[in-house]
């Protein structure tokens, strides 16, 4: 009896203490709080691994140092702009200061792509990174609970010029996942898919017509400010584009 | 390592026009040819992007099952083509390349090039690798998604590559009269 305990316990103990390497989404039906035009009822998240927290400087300047095509000296400007990995202190070397546990950040979508790539995985798309957002310590969905998001509504408050965090030393979510709030942005595969630029918005002359066909987005619900800035801040960006505050994590396919 | 092989595999089939390219000077590092991505055009055959290299190219996305904005983007190629001389259609080439390579066959990309009656000197057809449409689509500074009917939401605009690659100009302004700015722009990359 007490060894089937033990047994039962194992698994829940595991996924609650490892923070690197990746977690069993089991996925399911979806409610996102995207609106597509084209697209009513539940999402279908198919199941996919994705990392327990976002890639460090360390990792990254592994990566950079086995494919130096990535080196910041060294890579084509149409695939990272000029502030790509502008706070290390040398292309290819970190400070002693903590910098190699902190999220990587000022990384391209490019980049972020490569690394995903040779680790054999990809990048998680919108709705798999929104899915697993949607938890905290305790529920699957905590979307509802205004104190969820009233934390994460703290953290966009904060300055962000303050250094970073460990990566990963925040509580794990119910996935065993962690820091998809609180710490950095977040690239998505299909980052260029969140097509809310209000460039096409007013206008009636079809020589500007700038979409093809239907399909507009907007925010179902417009209490979710975790999702609501994320769309808003990825649908700005350009593929070489980095920012101080954005970095990213890989998922991969379960087969 | 999957991108690996397929960067080897790449190179050994274009060992001999690479080969013969090797006086021209380094691709410029603000070059989209500096993406290796390889398409197939609608003869079948595969070729490498910076295969266009050595032209100035026209260069937009579409994909052929497109019912409204897609003709325009070709109306738009064709236009400007029309605004041109002879001799200084000679020099433009002009890519379409798909954002829906799992329907856009070579058969369907033929098709499509009788149907709209395009030079298939001038006019290149391409179905890019499934895994490169978005990073491709990101270099034009094109952004889309699928949509649950099969049909994309995409940015509708003409590119202007010159030679090298690099990206010159850009208009939304597809179908109809040439934007005379990017008309402008075209002629200017022209001259030889």
């Amino acid at each position: 009896m007490r060894a089937l305990l033990v047994i039962c316990l194992l698994p829940l103990v595991a996924s609650a203490g490892e923070v690197t390497g990746y977690a069993r989404i089991a996925g399911g039906d979806f409610i996102t709080a995207l609106k597509y035009e084209d697209a009513r009822g539940p999402t279908k998240v198919a199941p996919f691994d994705i990392m327990r927290r976002p890639v460090t400087n360390a990792e990254f300047l592994a990566f950079v140092t086995r494919n130096p095509a990535w080196r910041r000296d060294r890579v084509a400007p149409v695939f990272a702009g000029p502030d790509y990995l502008a706070h290390w202190p040398a292309p290819a070397r970190l400070s002693p200061d903590g910098l190699g546990g902190q999220p990587v950040t000022r990384v391209s979508w490019y980049a972020a792509n490569a690394y995903c790539e040779e680790q054999g995985a990809r990048l998680p798309r919108w709705f798999e990174w929104e899915y697993v957002a949607a938890a905290d310590e305790t529920r699957r969905d905590a979307r509802r609970d205004p104190a969820w998001r009233e934390r994460i509504l703290g953290w966009y408050a904060r300055p962000s010029s303050r250094s970073l965090p460990r990566s990963g030393a925040q509580a794990a979510n119910a996935y065993g996942v962690r820091d998809l709030h609180g710490v950095v942005w977040e690239w998505t595969d299909d980052y260029s898919a969140l097509l809310v630029s209000g460039d096409n918005r007013n206008q009636g002359d079809p020589d500007r017509t700038q979409f093809c066909g239907a399909g507009a987005l907007s925010i179902d619900d417009r209490e979710n400010y975790a999702v609501l800035m994320r769309v808003a801040m990825l649908s700005s960006l350009g593929g070489s584009d980095t920012t101080m505050n954005l970095g990213f994590r890989c998922v991969r396919e379960v087969r | 390592m999957k991108r690996l092989m397929l960067l080897l595999s790449f190179v050994a089939a274009f060992a001999a026009p690479a080969a013969a390219e090797s006086t021209k000077p380094p691709l410029p590092r603000d070059s989209v040819y500096q993406l290796a991505a390889y398409f197939t055009d609608a003869q079948s055959r595969r070729f490498a992007w910076n295969a266009k290299r050595g032209q100035p190219q026209l260069v937009s996305m579409f994909y052929t099952s497109c019912k409204f904005v897609c003709p325009m983007i070709v109306d738009g190629g064709k236009a400007i083509e029309q605004s041109l001389s002879a001799a200084e259609r000679e020099r433009l080439g002009v890519t379409l390349i798909s954002l829906d390579p799992a329907r856009d066959t070579p058969a369907v990309l033929l098709r499509m090039r009788q149907d709209r009656d395009l030079d298939p000197v001038r006019w290149t057809l391409a179905r890019p690798q499934p895994q490169d449409v978005r990073a491709i689509a990101g270099l034009l500074g094109i952004r889309y998604r699928a949509l649950a009917d099969g049909e994309f939401n995409h940015t509708t605009v003409l590119v202007l590559l010159d030679a090298d690659g690099r990206v010159i100009a850009r208009t939304e302004h597809v179908g109809g009269l040439p934007d005379p700015v990017f008309l402008a722009a075209v002629r200017r990359t022209l001259v030889p």
